[in-house]
């Protein structure tokens, strides 16, 4: 799912700072999933505005809501009736929701909560990472199910580079594994290693965001 | 088929080469370079200059050869994937052969996160195999990645390097012969202080028959204090420094440490000399060039062809 | 502040910690009656935002009273407890209310002591302190 962190408070509190009626809007899906913008979460943080306005002797009315998804027109529509009792519409979804929202309602003010990263995995509870780049090619098949573009830190297609660290970590972060080495590792223990004499061709960038802001359609699905 | 490269003509000839290397400056004086290549003049066959090393903006690779060249240089341009797109690279090799650089080492450069400008874009559009196919398929089938022609084919000897002491190990020769594969003609190590590992990569590599399919020269660097032997050993990625030269260097007092450092190196180089396969050495003495006319002399491989 | 008596909002496990707190009655052992109790299956049933909310509707101070570690009745409740306490305590630090109102503390349902002193503690600590400033400042001219 898309993973994100929390905006820092002090940007947060920045963002809302000439504001007093605040909609805090949560999204269902990935920012819940990895536990950033859910409704605990717009719970928690409507709990901290509060607590740091009070403190400044300001006023603040803080409605929280939590949509199924932000990025489907039709929940963003749910929030209509009220949307405009409110001053600003502070969205914790990904980037997708909060366009969303600020496309539908062009001329309200919808800030961001949230700093979306990446497309991730769980390793374990509390514990994401990223895992794809949405280059728009899969190779997966070429490297085992261990994706190059988005887990190399240099996206080599013929890795790993010369830093590859003993223990298995990428030069640049000792908690970030050099997935050159997994992929070495399942060629040998799926006795595949002369797959890794293959010289992988260049990749054509053009499918991923390199080639411009993409667009899906499905005629069929069209009403 | 050669090219006008120096370096090439001493390997083919059957000679021990030398080569070395020069860091350009932080900026935008060409005296810096002239003078470490005076430091060099007559006591290499090749120079290298790197390509914003350590992702640290420095002076071009490009432009510090050029100032190389008009010493009497051959130099050995760097290149690497982390700061041009495919279009900047075939560019810049048209740019280079066009002004009399013979050689190119293809590399994949040292990730921005470690130099002075870590919020860079990350290019790495293609990377160093690929990169190497490039070259080759400019020079010998005189054609663009796009598949279209190149009017006037670069003629440059192809180069890259290679690290014997980054995991996983076992891979490690298979690399190479990847790169072989691809087109580069001559490999610079990754600097051996670990010479028993050395030998082993070498054994591998000579299994695979890339020795006799490209030059390989070993990475030299001699210790100039404790600090550097100890930072390497703990903070640069990819070197294996044995304790027992840091041990060698703390049993000496300060003053004799750098003389020390310069001893160990004369005895690597003495013995990847015996290795089958090396053919010569790249010194890469870091800011330390001063020392490399002692150190080909002591090893007895002055004069140069 | 002299005058200044805080309201302390304790989240207390029914297996240790109340059982504790009522064993300090039945002792007759006195501990100040600053402090609330609020009787929780185990503290493992703390959320982040009960503790937030407590600081939201007034209160100075909040801790919670779990088992000792290792001896928690849902065995490992008070060590999430824990965790969402020191969370809670990075979230009091960001919003400007301070994250040494909050605390936790383990204890055996035998240690009737230990809970009056506890009390007494957190009432002093949160004295020196003064009131939550989100609470509403009283007029300029007191």
């Amino acid at each position: 799912m898309i993973v994100a962190n929390r905006k820092p408070f002090e940007e947060i509190m920045e963002m809302l700072k000439s504001y007093t009626k605040i909609l805090l809007l949560g999204c269902k899906e990935c920012v819940t999933v990895c536990s950033v913008g859910g409704t605990k979460e717009v719970e928690v943080l409507a709990s901290e505005i509060r607590l740091a306005r009070a403190k400044e002797g300001l006023p603040v009315e803080i409605k929280e809501y939590t949509l199924e998804r932000q990025c489907d027109p039709e929940y963003a529509a749910e929030i209509k009736s009220f949307v405009n009792d409110y001053d600003v519409v502070m969205s914790m979804a990904c980037g997708c929701g909060v366009q969303t929202v600020a496309e539908m309602y062009h001329n309200k003010y919808v800030v961001p909560g949230v700093n979306t990263t990446f497309f991730g995995s769980s390793e374990e509870q509390g514990v994401w990472k990223e895992m794809c780049q949405g280059c728009g090619n899969c190779v997966l098949d070429k490297t085992l199910g261990l994706c190059p573009v988005a887990r190399c830190a240099k996206s080599l297609f013929n890795g790993p580079c010369g830093g590859s660290q003993p223990g298995g970590a990428c030069e640049i972060n000792k908690d970030i594994p050099c997935v050159w080495q997994l992929i070495v590792q399942k060629m040998k223990d799926m006795n595949m290693l002369d797959k890794y004499m293959e010289i992988q061709p260049m990749k054509n960038w053009s499918t991923s965001r390199d080639g411009g802001p993409r667009k899906r359609v499905r005629e069929d699905l069209k009403i | 088929m050669s090219t006008g490269s120096n370096l090439e003509k001493v390997l083919k000839s059957g000679a021990f080469a030398v080569a070395a290397e020069c860091g350009p400056p932080r900026g935008a004086d060409p005296e810096v370079i002239r003078k470490k290549g005076a430091f060099l003049k007559g006591y290499i066959d090749a120079v290298n200059i790197t390509d914003n090393q350590t992702s640290t903006v420095r002076m071009s690779s490009f432009s510090a050869s050029l100032i190389l060249k008009e010493m009497g240089f051959d130099p050995v341009m760097q290149m690497v994937c982390r700061d041009r797109n495919r279009i900047a690279i075939q560019s810049d090799i048209l740019g280079a052969a066009a002004l009399g650089i013979n050689n190119l080492l293809c590399l994949s450069g040292d990730h921005q996160s470690f130099g002075d400008h870590p919020s860079a874009k990350n290019v790495f559009d293609i990377d160093s195999i690929q990169l190497i196919q490039t070259v080759k398929m400019m020079r010998d089938e005189g054609k663009f990645i796009s598949g279209e022609e190149v009017k006037g084919k670069p003629n440059l000897f192809i180069g890259c390097a290679e690290n014997p002491f980054a995991d996983p190990f076992e891979i490690r020769a298979m690399r190479l012969a990847k790169k072989a594969a691809a087109g580069a003609q001559f490999v610079q190590t990754q600097c051996v202080f670990n010479v028993e590992k050395f030998e082993k990569w070498m054994e591998m590599v000579r299994d695979l028959g890339v020795h006799e399919k490209m030059y390989i020269l070993a990475g030299i660097t001699p210790y100039k204090s404790i600090g550097m032997a100890r930072y390497m050993k703990t903070s640069v990625p990819g070197m294996d420094v044995p304790d027992e030269h840091i041990e060698r260097l703390k049993s000496v007092s300060k003053e004799k440490v750098a003389e020390e450092g310069v001893k160990i190196c004369l005895e690597i180089i003495e013995r990847v000399r015996a290795i089958k396969g090396v053919v010569g050495i790249h010194i890469m003495a870091i800011e330390w060039e001063s020392i490399v006319a002692e150190i080909v002399t002591a090893a007895k491989l002055y004069p140069r062809p | 502040m002299d005058n200044f008596e805080p309201q302390i909002v304790a989240f207390c496990c029914e297996y240790c910690g109340y059982a504790a707190a009522d064993l300090a009655g039945s002792m007759r052992l006195s501990y100040p009656a600053n402090v609330k109790i609020v009787k929780i299956p185990c503290t493992g049933r703390v959320d982040i935002v009960f503790m937030m909310k407590a600081f939201e509707n007034g209160a100075d101070g909040v801790y919670l009273v779990g088992c000792l570690e290792g001896n928690c009745h849902f065995l490992t409740g008070n060590l999430k407890a824990r965790k969402r306490m020191e969370y809670v305590k990075k979230l009091l630090d960001e919003c400007g209310i301070g994250g040494e109102r909050v605390a936790m503390y383990n204890m055996s349902s035998a240690q009737g002591q230990r809970f009056a002193e506890v009390a007494r503690e957190m009432t002093e600590k949160i004295k020196a302190l003064g009131p939550n400033p989100a609470k509403q400042r009283t007029a300029v001219s007191g």
